[in-house]
């Protein structure tokens, strides 16, 4: 059974046929040809993403200051989202392993318990990611700002609350003096976008005026991305000046004055490629997280079948395996060259 | 019907209890290594800014604690260290050279065309 391993093979026999020169079968050697040239696709994207990000020196964002959410708590907590990620992702790589030693031992109860364990990992996983994806995709309470000079600004500091709109001007919907306190902030956003909030009264979608009645934002701080006539990139502007500006291109009724979240075409963190990007490579590997569940769950019916244990190893257990594995390893660099630095 | 000319190398993976314990030992040192450097990056990720001075240091470390978690998963999670070495630089060398090549090769020419752009515009 396990001599051949041991036994020294001489040049003639090893690549003259019949035995691998590798003393590997030809399923695990292809699996290990196809991720070396997936690694090479995912080595190209984040090798092209340092490039883009080399060229945008500082008007790229920083990733502690755009992923600093949890969900339920708010804001404040750097990294701690993606680092809770990565956590799942590893753990499902070592039950994985542990899947496959339990195979090396023909321990049909072992194998299923730990790839049980690993699927249930991947769609924690991928359920983290849409998380993210959503919080991405809808964004902050400020956005981003396009000042009067032409630069462009990420805002930071605490949004002050939305009360009510109070209806000063009926329209079809709305009689004056309603209180609208449902939905604000959609409308808000909705509103701003469009230009249609000026000092302070907003245009609604029926065509009533409405009293905007908000609470103070405080700590606002003002990060050029984009220069202008006036502000470079990287200047900083805090205090009143920095409400003055904020709210100077917003009461200046032209539209799209701020962006909010992200698209393919534009995003409010820094530039338009950065969006592209994060969709790109954080979504090609969660495919691939999602594809590896799949292929998973197959392998785990044969387990469960008896298929691989009747054939006398656990071959197809392994070779999963390194797909899975392969999938983590990308998430490490994803993680060090998107998130970290 | 067998047939002879097929070898099971999958056969040669098998082990017994005793050096499965032995695995898994190793497996949990891993993880627990693992995690660990994950930790150490994002406390220094969410407490040293990229303004600061120290930062240009923070991120060497950073790409080698990658490096070195990347290795771990290679090598001991994958099993391409106990692998043939025939196989293992088969897999390694030509991949890592290429990336190597491409990595100074797009950056060199990122930094060229970024100073270009700061001197004539977009």
């Amino acid at each position: 059974m396990a001599e051949h391993a041991t036994q020294q093979i001489d040049t003639k026999t090893a690549w003259g046929g019949q035995i691998s020169p590798f003393t590997t079968s030809y399923g695990k050697l292809m699996m290990w040809f196809f991720l070396v040239s997936d690694a090479l696709t995912f080595g190209g994207l984040l090798i092209s993403y340092g490039f883009t990000r080399f060229n945008a020196q500082d008007a790229w964002p920083i990733g502690e200051e755009t992923f600093n959410s949890l969900p339920f708590l708010g804001h404040g907590y750097p990294l701690i989202y993606v680092a809770l990620m990565t956590f799942i992702l590893i753990v499902s790589s070592v039950t994985m392993v542990l899947a496959v030693e339990a195979g090396h031992r023909m321990d049909i109860k072992g194998v299923s318990k730990w790839m049980v364990a690993t699927i249930i990992g991947g769609f924690f996983f991928v359920g983290s990611q849409a998380w993210e994806w959503s919080h991405f995709i809808h964004g902050s309470e400020f956005g981003k700002v396009e000042l009067a000079d032409g630069s462009q600004a990420i805002v930071k500091g605490h949004f002050g609350e939305i009360k009510n709109f109070t209806v000063t001007t009926a329209g079809k919907h709305h009689t004056k003096g309603e209180v609208i306190t449902e939905d604000l902030i959609h409308q808000y956003h909705h509103a701003v976008v469009e230009g249609n909030i000026v000092n302070g009264v907003i245009t609604l979608h029926d065509g009533s005026l409405a009293h905007v009645n908000k609470a103070a934002d405080h700590d606002m701080m003002l990060v050029i991305k984009k220069t202008g006539k006036t502000h470079k990139v990287s200047d900083k502007i805090t205090g009143k000046e920095a409400s003055e500006l904020y709210y100077g291109a917003i009461n200046s009724g032209e539209s799209h004055k701020v962006i909010y979240g992200a698209d393919l075409k534009e995003n409010e963190y820094g530039p338009q490629q950065y969006g592209q990007f994060f969709f790109f490579i954080t979504g090609f590997h969660g495919f691939h997280v999602f594809s590896g569940v799949c292929f998973n769950i197959i392998i785990l019916l044969g387990v469960l079948k008896g298929t691989y244990h009747k054939r006398g190893h656990y071959e197809m257990v392994e070779k999963t395996g390194l797909y899975w594995h392969f999938v983590d390893l990308v998430w490490v660099f994803v993680f060090t060259f998107f998130y970290l630095v | 019907m067998k047939r002879d000319d097929i070898i099971e190398y999958s056969l040669d993976a098998h082990h017994s209890e005793e050096e499965g314990a032995k695995m898994r030992k190793n497996i949990w040192f891993v993880t627990a290594l693992l995690t660990v450097i994950t930790i150490v990056e994002v406390t220094l990720g969410s407490i040293i800014k990229q303004s600061s001075p120290s930062w240009p240091v923070i991120k060497v470390l950073f790409i080698i604690l990658t490096l070195i978690k990347a290795a771990y998963i290679v090598l001991s999670f994958m099993h391409l260290g106990h692998e043939k070495k025939s196989l293992k630089y088969v897999i390694l060398v030509p991949y890592i050279l290429f990336i190597i090549y491409l990595l100074i090769l797009l950056l060199t020419e990122s930094v060229y065309v970024s100073g270009v752009w700061e001197k004539n515009g977009y």
